[in-house]
């Protein structure tokens, strides 16, 4: 493997811890508000709040590490997606600190209201979609080189169908990983009516997904053949995924082993979204970025790498230790205990 | 919008947003080592009250961090949306701080979530303070780095340019550049010594709104006794930066001094107007630029006379360097008189006008820090990296950037303003009395 190889990987590794646990949150505060709407806010409040509240500033990390890190293996990004990404990119920054300081407001501060609730469920549908648009940039077709650099084509951008799609795409994922995560979450926490809301939830979401998912691989053949082309060959695993993803559907619509369902989704969407990023390669930013030109000198990237493994050192066992206190402790997560300061 | 406009806007919303964030950052930084030290002050002298004080300082703590950690977000992102040819430049060699700078800031999100959630968990409450101890290390290691890049834009070595390319580049050099030891220190200092007077304003206001409980004095007395010892460390180092100033950075020094004539035997000029080139009304106390720029009366002090006109930095940064040392001084002063009064039964620090001088203190030092980044970050004009990279040539050629700053002005007021609600209210309806009353804490002392 090439340094440009492993850095990307890396980057991607942290891309899709983000993607699943950011899901989650996202899914979670928008099935919270759904529910105060529906006037059912009881059912799912609680399981919601155990969960997110002793993580929610770790899954904000897993962005920041993977926009940092860009920079640092591919210091042309900064270049490229810096000037086209001003406005989406700020928009997402507004999305994500209004949704962050006020979950600690609700949480810890007792700053409850239904319109916040509301807006705070919205937010985890608008950042998905607006962070997702920086995928679509990254097919080409959106940006041109003028004199003063890069320019982002924003009235192509929001005409194309693949801009759409890609945005959907986002959406349905979301709440779909995030129904199953809480399916075998409210199960784990023996709560019977949340369990059965989310297991709806989770079949409810499973079609869009995968429609969806089928109709951005035939939009790329118009819009990127090239890319397309990759796609296809990688057909055998994106095959592995969907059946993946049938045994998470046979699972949670036979009421068993939700655990397992999870695991296997999380499973669907590794491959997925690597089979995706393999297809994408070379380029960062199609055609003007590849990871071979933008790929930073040799002597940092060997810094980098090795500050990458020495960090994970601290961090893995640290992550375990977080989800052995809260995810996997069984009277934390039957709210038995709180201790909260 | 030409560019000129651009470079403008972006200027303006990274003052903004760094000024906004460094408040919160500073605060993030220092507290974990305050909890830290008054849990184990309440374990060692068996004093709940002590515990219950780091119990509620974590609980506002919470929702500082949570704006730390959202506005570090925008100004992560933000570095590379209004500067990208800076940071496709630097990124190349200083990415490496920055990457493990992250990593500081998983290990505190980890453990702060711990932390939060364990406090009754464990019997021996050892454990649960061992707990805070990555938290602490995260926070001031983010410090660390995040002010490592910051050293390297002031004084950028490791690397070669030659026809525009970067070469040689070594990492680790690039870390270790001059202005790094003095400024990490003064950084790291300076954030813990402005915690603990935020918390001692805190006391202090406590004791002034009527309630008389030894649990507000012992927090005061602790605060300010750390103040202390804070303070004069800030002013040592702060000594060591005009130090490090002289040797690497002379026209930063220089226009902060108004220091016109390269000299023997500088005097200090605090305060004062210019009037056309002419320095009027200010104190001079003699000799002691000289000092503080190589600790000897009669050595040679650069001025400003020496460097081309266009790369001198704005002037007003002279009234930065004096609003900081003042409040540095009086700071130290403040604490110090209140330590000292403290072990001799002086009435006077216990009356009133006393206790507003320290409310008035967490406020001060936060203009402080302000008034400092203003000074450093400033006082590099007209360098984004300091002799390689004019800050004009960094900028992002994208328009709109004037919108996003009305975007992000309006956020930083909301979050401004909530925060301050949300804590308030979270200690307002929760007092120490009601609180001590309903955990039932009765293994505390009744003296200080
Ligand atoms: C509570 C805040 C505070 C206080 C009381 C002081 N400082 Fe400070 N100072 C800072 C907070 C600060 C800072 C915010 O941390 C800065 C900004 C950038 C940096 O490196 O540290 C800084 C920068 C800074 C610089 C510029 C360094 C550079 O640009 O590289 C100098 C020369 C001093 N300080 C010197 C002093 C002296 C002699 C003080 C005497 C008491 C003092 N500071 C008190
Ligand atoms: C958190 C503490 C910091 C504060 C409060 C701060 C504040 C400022 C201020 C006030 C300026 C404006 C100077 C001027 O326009 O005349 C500035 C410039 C700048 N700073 Fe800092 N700074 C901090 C740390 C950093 C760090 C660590 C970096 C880099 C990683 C950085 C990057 C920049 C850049 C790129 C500029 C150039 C833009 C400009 O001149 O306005 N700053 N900063
Ligand atoms: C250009 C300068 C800066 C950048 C790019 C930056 C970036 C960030 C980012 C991305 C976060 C959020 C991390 C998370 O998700 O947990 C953050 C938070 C934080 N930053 Fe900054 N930062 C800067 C300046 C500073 C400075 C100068 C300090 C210290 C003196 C500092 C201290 C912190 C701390 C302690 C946090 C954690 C939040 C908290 O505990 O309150 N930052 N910063």
């Amino acid at each position: 493997m090439t340094l440009e190889l492993i850095g990307i990987s890396v980057l991607w590794l942290f891309l899709f811890g983000y993607l699943i646990v950011a899901s989650i949150d996202f899914g979670a505060g928008f099935f919270n508000a759904y529910s105060i709407f529906r006037g059912k806010q009881h059912i799912l409040n609680k399981i919601i709040k155990r969960y997110l509240s002793p993580v929610w500033e770790v899954t904000n990390v897993f962005l920041v590490f993977f926009f940092v890190g860009i920079v640092g293996f591919f210091p042309k990004t900064a270049y490229y997606f810096g000037t086209t990404l001003l406005i989406p990119g700020s928009i997402a920054i507004i999305l994500l600190a209004i949704r962050g300081s006020y979950y600690a407001f609700a949480t810890y501060g007792e700053l409850k209201q239904k319109r916040f609730a509301f807006l705070y469920g919205m937010s985890g549908l608008f950042i998905p979609a607006s962070l997702s648009i920086v995928l679509t940039i990254s097919e080409g077709g959106f940006v041109t080189m003028e004199d003063t650099g890069p320019v982002l084509h924003y009235w192509t951008l929001f005409t194309s169908p693949l801009t759409w799609s890609i945005v959907v795409l986002s959406l349905t994922a979301v709440l779909y990983i995030s129904a199953v995560f809480l399916t075998w979450y409210a199960y784990k926490a023996k709560d019977k009516p949340a369990t059965e809301l989310m297991r709806k939830y989770a079949l409810i979401w499973a079609a869009p997904l995968i429609i969806t998912a089928a109709g951005i691989i035939v939009e790329m053949r118009y819009h990127n053949p090239e890319h397309f082309e990759r796609l296809i060959d990688l057909w055998w695993l994106f095959g592995l995924s969907f059946l993946l993803f049938a045994g998470t559907v046979y699972l949670i619509s036979k009421r068993k082993r939700y655990g397992l369902a999870f695991g296997l989704l999380s499973g669907q969407f590794f491959l997925a979204f690597f089979a995706y990023g393999m297809s994408h390669l070379p380029y960062l930013l199609y055609p003007f970025l590849t990871i071979y030109d933008s790929f930073t000198n040799e002597a940092m990237a060997i810094a980098l790498i090795i500050a990458f493994i020495a960090g994970l050192g601290l961090l893995i066992p640290s992550l375990f230790l977080l989800l052995k206190l809260f995810l996997f402790n069984k009277d934390y997560v039957e709210g038995k205990r709180n201790d909260f300061a | 919008m030409g560019n000129e406009e651009s470079v403008f806007f972006s200027r303006v919303l990274t003052e903004l947003t760094l000024s906004f964030h460094i408040i919160y950052a500073t605060i993030g930084v220092g507290i974990p080592l305050m909890i830290m030290i008054a849990q184990w002050v309440g374990i060692k002298k068996q004093d709940e009250h002590y515990i219950l004080l780091a119990r509620r300082w974590a609980r506002g703590f919470v929702i500082t961090v949570a704006i730390g950690v959202v506005t570090g977000t925008a100004i992560g992102l933000q570095l590379s949306l209004l500067w990208p040819n800076f940071m496709e430049l630097a990124g190349q060699v200083i990415a490496l701080p920055l990457f493990m700078e992250t990593f500081a800031f998983f290990f505190e999100a980890i453990f702060l979530g711990i932390y939060l959630y364990t406090w009754d968990r464990f019997e021996n409450q050892k454990k649960h303070l061992l707990l805070l101890i990555p938290v602490a290390i995260g926070a001031s290691f983010s410090a660390i780095f995040i002010t490592i890049v910051n050293a390297f834009m002031n004084a950028p070595q490791g690397f070669d340019l030659v026809n525009g390319e970067l070469i040689n580049i070594n990492p680790i050099l690039a870390m270790l550049n001059p202005a790094m030891p003095t400024k990490v220190s003064h950084v790291l200092v300076t954030a813990y010594m402005t915690s603990a007077f935020v918390l001692a304003s805190i006391a202090a206001y406590r004791l002034l709104k009527g309630s008389d409980h030894v649990y507000h004095k012992k927090a005061l007395f602790l605060t300010m006794k750390l103040g202390l010892i804070f303070s004069i460390a800030t002013a040592v180092i702060g000594d060591f930066s005009g130090k490090y100033l002289a040797e690497y950075q002379p026209e930063k020094l220089a226009a902060a001094e108004w220091h016109f004539e390269t000299e023997e035997g500088a005097p200090l000029i605090l305060y004062g107007v210019l009037d056309n080139g002419e320095v009027k009304y200010a104190i001079k106390i003699p000799y002691a630029l000289s000092i503080l720029a190589h600790s000897k009366p009669n050595a040679e002090v650069i001025g400003l006379e020496e460097f081309p006109a266009d790369e001198i930095p704005p002037l007003y940064i002279h009234y930065l360097f004096d609003i900081m040392v003042t409040i540095g001084m009086w700071l130290t002063l403040l604490s110090f008189v209140y330590w000292i009064g403290t072990m001799r039964n002086w009435s006077f620090i216990q009356s009133k006008w006393y206790r507003w001088l320290i409310v008035l203190g967490g406020p001060l030092a936060i203009i402080a820090i302000e008034a400092g980044w203003w000074l450093a970050e400033v006082g590099r004009q007209p360098w984004v990296l300091r002799g390689i990279m004019k800050t004009q040539d960094a900028a992002t050629t994208s328009g709109h950037v004037d919108t996003m700053l009305v975007l992000f002005a309006g956020l930083y007021l909301a979050l401004g303003i909530g925060s301050i609600i949300v804590l308030t209210r979270m200690f307002r309806k929760n007092t120490v009395e009601q609180e001590l009353i309903d955990r039932e804490i009765e293994k505390a002392g009744d003296k200080l």
